[in-house]
């Protein structure tokens, strides 16, 4: 297993420093104009032709046998060369050499404990903060892998749905609370013939969407209908199923944040189509600006793209704003006035921490705008992985679709009816993170004691992180006012850019690889997901257990005092 | 405002072309007409929780304590579950990091890949590789992963038997990909005849197609044949000798109600056959835990094993899967335990082995009961279900119903379909869907209903299915056998 992903990692390093080295000279045939400063764009095109050429690393034993081994199969049907061309394409934004990096010191200081200034015990922690971008791929919170626990009242009645013929038993009383046993028949009587391991409705059970338009409706006061609601295994199926209703070839643009959650760089390239970008402005608090828009827009369109869709990710991934209410009214006018879908990626809903900041959704916004069914189409993606519950192993997940003709909304039903159905324990919990425990329930104060412990620790690291970010020399850092992250840019000195180029790092990986040798901290180099051309960031999760906040902050401390004063002009 | 985006005019071309039988035409009216409130039995889909079977309990029990691990450290737990579970439940906890609620790698948790592995190599009598296993959210999911890192463009063909089930053809067109169909011989019990695979493959290249991969459904849906040894061996030379990756859809592998021709993988006679084939046909096999005696569908639980695929392949199926996060860790658990079941001496293990084989057993008589039921049918032949979960009778329909059909509209067999609905409340999916020989009709029932329920469902039938012979045949002759 680890020779497995160290070799993978082999690959796709080598992939990168070529990639890189290709970005750096801009006059390279492949390099597309239009994406000409951003190197994490062009990948996706040029991903391509580096997964066939030669590693520069492969002089090693293991490497080169399996070299050979690959060559054994360049006759059989399925290579790398003749495989999908849009799979190779779709990019990796976030797995790269610092998680590489991360897994050999950690296996260093297995083989030989104290070869590192720094404990194992540590990098270890520290390391399932992103054991996702380690093993997954993209950059997502994985709360419960760093001890976060589950919300009992919820997992009380997904225990009994699981496993309802206890229910009637007396002994079950005594372990489960009353509410969850009541709630749990309240479901399987929802569940035709209330059986869990049947294959439901391709949009999931009629009467749990029934409980979660309801609780929309509750959220933003005004209609919800469960026939608009498609629930899936997580928010990423919903995007992909969107994205494969939508592209139809390279011609056909999905406007991105940047910097933006590589879910959708990725299911992009993986269905053929363009990624246009706008650029979230940090000197606002990551805001939105239209005539950010506009301008895209018109490049693309002058370009022959034809835009049909923009994503907005409220609050904001990796950038951890929430949107003010005006700004959203302005994305409505927008996606309505241009023909754009308006897809709302709001799977961050509930992560909300500052006083002057509100989640509303953009359904909300558009319906309190006057705008109805027929005037916007509009897709809300929620998760049941994130908020207070972080129920990521779960796979749950719906899309409430609003603004489509019933032909398209037929197609979407089949689409969904291909894969059967979601699984049923993801679907019974998105009810359930739409419909908790009410004021009486028995279950309401120890639900309330854990969902508020959970989110006001968040917001306390968040706090903590983001003060610690900004009395560093040349770091500067937005509040994170929602989400799991902070995105602060650090201004690295010239001589450090220098280094990083001498070694064919980029510098934000450079930065990111150098903290992590002397410290064992793990952060994501901001390259993964976009930012202005010449600026660079590091992505943190808020994530860490709250007694590893300060080792954490004073470990960074210390490692950038010394990163400065090495390199500082 | 300027139109829409997403007009059904613009939508991405392969989204309209694809179609899903299982769910299409006959389900939606049977939906209407059970909110009308008419009984309906659903034999649409293999769903057999839906239709009463219950759940085996020591899965559930193991499945529930993951689900609320605080249980595990509360006294009284032992009066409700029994201490296989709770060991069992433990065991898995460790596996994970942060319990059902973190996610896992994306191609399913390690420890549960191995115990898939070990479930292979005693079935097979070779070694597996963990490394090779993705656990998957059903078997779905996992032949739309494989099929997608298969198919470039309209010229790259897939062939798929006709009768096939339609997930193939549905995600065939959703990729934009070729479907090259072979026919299987329904008067050589559904038999795959190797003459004409060749036939199919030499008409698919005359027109330009490159034949990548063949699919094979084993044992078969809708047809419910079992393969033979000998015809595996056929298919793999077949495979070895046209550079085709074998897909083995080996769901119904449990689903056996016949002791002459017991389930063999496709991987197992592969090995068997040894150098070179052993070492470069490349397979890739589908199981899951919505099928057998389990029939655990609402958990979406499957695998794929991969055997002789490049590691950079490999690697960038891998990567595709990745972009999903992981599969859920409820159903990866159901996997584990399906491929590792209580042993005997377990507390647990007498009640699993009485419920799955009073599961297995039921399966075969009512196997047994629909064959012998279409068979005494007026125009009705049907083969026997020898593995699966399905009954696919043919049908003769007179030409007169066939014109009936077709100023009707539809289909003959949809027309089948829809009279047998508005008469009798059982829901069929017509053979159109799955494909079939021209000018030959089938329906394909499921053999899920409640065993006391088989023999009501089976008089009624005949009764419709007598009725409608009489009105349309005019005893000048049938649509083609």
């Amino acid at each position: 297993m680890r020779r497995f992903a160290s070799e993978k990692s082999r690959i796709i390093l080598a992939h990168r420093r070529n990639l890189y080295s290709v970005v750096q000279n801009s006059t390279s045939p492949l390099y597309p104009q239009r994406f000409s400063q951003q190197p994490h764009l062009c990948s996706s095109f040029l991903l391509r032709f580096f997964n066939t050429a030669p590693s520069p690393s492969s002089s090693s034993s293991s490497s080169s046998s399996t070299d050979s081994m690959a060559n054994d199969y360049s006759s059989t049907p399925v290579t790398v060369d003749s495989i999908n061309p849009k799979v190779l394409e779709c990019e990796y934004a976030v797995r790269g050499e610092v998680v590489t990096l991360a897994q050999r010191l950690q296996q260093e200081l297995k083989d030989n404990p104290g070869s590192h200034p720094f404990d194992e015990k540590l990098i270890e922690t520290i390391l399932v903060v992103t054991r996702d971008e380690e093993i997954l791929y993209c950059n997502i919170g994985n709360p419960h892998s760093l001890g976060q626990q589950p919300i009992t009242f919820f997992r009380e009645v997904l225990a009994l749905c699981d496993h309802p013929s206890i229910l009637d038993r007396s002994e079950t009383q005594g372990l489960f609370s009353a509410d969850s046993i009541e709630r749990a028949f309240q479901i399987l009587d929802q569940i035709p013939g209330r059986a869990t391991g049947a294959y439901s409705h391709s949009q999931g059970i009629k009467g749990l969407r029934d409980t979660i338009a309801a609780g929309i409706e509750a959220r933003d006061g005004f209609p919800a209908d469960p026939n608009d609601i498609f629930l899936t295994d997580g928010a990423s199926p919903a995007v992909h199923m969107m994205m494969q209703l939508l592209i139809r070839s390279k011609n056909d643009g999905i406007f991105c944040p940047i910097p933006q959650y590589p879910l959708y760089s990725a299911s992009i390239a993986l269905h053929g189509g363009t990624l246009v970008p706008y650029y979230l402005d940090e000197a606002k608090g990551w805001g939105m600006e239209i005539s950010e828009l506009k301008n895209q827009l018109e490049s693309a369109r002058s370009n022959g793209i034809n835009v049909r869709a923009l994503v907005v990710i409220n609050p904001g991934n990796p950038t951890g704003q929430v949107l003010a209410e005006d700004n959203q009214r302005q994305i409505v006018d927008f996606c309505k006035k241009e023909g754009l879908v308006l897809l709302a990626d709001e799977v961050y809903q509930e992560n909300v921490y500052v006083p002057d900041k509100q989640f509303h959704s953009f359904k909300k916004v558009a319906r309190s705008m006057g705008y109805g069914e027929k005037d916007i189409s509009l897709v809300s993606f929620q998760s049941i992985s994130k908020g207070y519950y972080g129920e990521c192993g779960k796979r749950g997940g719906y899309m409430e679709i609003t603004g489509f003709s019933p032909e398209v909304r037929q197609q979407i039903y089949k689409v969904a009816s291909v894969n059967l159905c979601s699984n049923i324990s993801g679907q019974i919990l998105a009810s359930l993170i739409m419909n908790p425990p009410k004021v009486g329930d028995e279950s309401y104060e120890s639900y309330t004691a854990e969902k508020d412990g959970i989110l006001s620790s968040m917001a306390r690291r968040a706090k903590k992180l983001e003060e610690a970010f900004n009395s560093l020399e040349g770091v500067t850092c937005n509040r994170a006012e929602g989400a799991m992250y902070l995105f602060p840019r650090i201004l690295l000195p010239k001589k450090a850019i220098e280094a990083a180029k001498s070694v064919n790092k980029a510098p934000d990986t450079y930065y990111v690889s150098r903290l992590l040798e002397a410290t064992g901290i793990v952060f994501v180099p901001g390259s993964g997901f976009g930012q202005v051309p010449g600026t660079w960031h590091v992505r943190s999760t808020i994530l860490p257990q709250e007694d590893r906040i300060e080792a954490v902050i004073s470990l960074f401390t210390k490692f950038h005092k010394e990163f400065m004063d090495e390199f500082r002009d | 405002m300027s139109s829409k985006s997403l007009d059904y005019e613009n939508l991405n071309e392969n989204v309209k072309k694809c179609q899903y039988a299982v769910r299409g035409e006959l389900y939606l009216r049977a939906s209407e007409l059970q909110k009308e409130g008419k009984k309906i039995i659903f034999t649409n889909v293999g769903n057999p929780h839906a239709l009463g079977q219950k759940p085996l309990t020591f899965p559930r029990q193991v499945v529930a304590l993951c689900q609320a691990p605080f249980l595990l450290d509360d006294p009284n737990v032992g009066l409700v579950f029994p201490a296989d579970a709770i060991a069992r439940a433990k065991h898995y906890l460790t596996l994970t990091s942060g319990g059902l609620g973190a996610y896992s790698d994306s191609r399913g948790l390690p420890g549960v890949r191995k115990e898939v592995a070990e479930f292979i190599e005693r079935r097979d009598g070779y070694p597996s590789d963990p490394e090779l296993i993705f656990l998957t959210d059903g078997a779905s999911k996992g032949v739309m992963q494989i099929l997608n890192a298969i198919i470039r463009n309209a010229s790259d063909g897939i062939l798929v038997p006709v009768p096939q089930y339609p997930l193939y053809s549905a995600t065939i067109s959703l990729l934009g990909g070729s479907l090259v169909p072979y026919y299987l011989e329904e008067t050589a019990n559904w038999g795959l005849d190797i003459v004409n695979l060749r036939q199919s493959v030499a008409k698919a290249r005359s027109q330009g197609i490159t034949v990548r991969a063949m699919v094979i459904i084993n044992p078969g849906n809708p047809t419910g044949q079992c393969l033979s040894e000998t015809n595996l061996k056929e298919i793999i030379t077949f495979c070895y000798q046209n550079n085709v990756v074998l897909l083995g859809d080996e769901v119904y592998q449990q689903n056996i109600y016949q002791d002459e021709r017991p389930f063999i993988s496709a991987r197992k006679v592969l090995m068997d056959m040894g150098p070179p084939m052993s070492k470069e046909v490349e397979l890739v096999s589908f199981h899951t835990v919505s099928k057998g005696y389990w029939g655990e569908c609402g958990q979406r639980g499957g695998y794929f094993e991969m055997t002789n695929i490049s590691p950079k392949t490999v690697e960038e199926i891998y990567k595709v899967a990745s972009i999903s996060l992981s599969p859920n860790v409820p159903g990866q658990i159901f996997m584990g335990l399906m491929v590792s079941p209580p042993k005997p001496g377990d507390i647990s293990y007498d009640r699993y082995v009485r419920e799955s084989k009073g599961i297995l057993e039921s399966l075969r008589r009512r196997a047994q009961i629909m064959t012998d039921g279409f068979n005494s049918c007026r125009n009705v032949v049907c083969n026997f279900t020898e593995g699966a979960m399905y009954s696919f009778p043919q049908i003769r329909l007179p030409p007169k119903a066939i014109e009936a059909a077709k100023s009707a509209g539809k289909v003959p067999d949809v027309y089948y379909c829809l009279k047998l609905l508005e008469a009798t409340g059982i829901s069929t999916v017509p053979g159109s869907g799955f494909g079939q020989k021209e000018g030959v009709f089938h329906l394909r029932t499921t053999i899920l209903p409640a065993e006391e329920d088989m023999p009501a469902i089976m008089d009624s039938f005949k009764k419709f299915n007598d009725e409608f012979m009489e009105q349309y045949e005019d005893h000048k002759g049938y649509s083609r056998m």
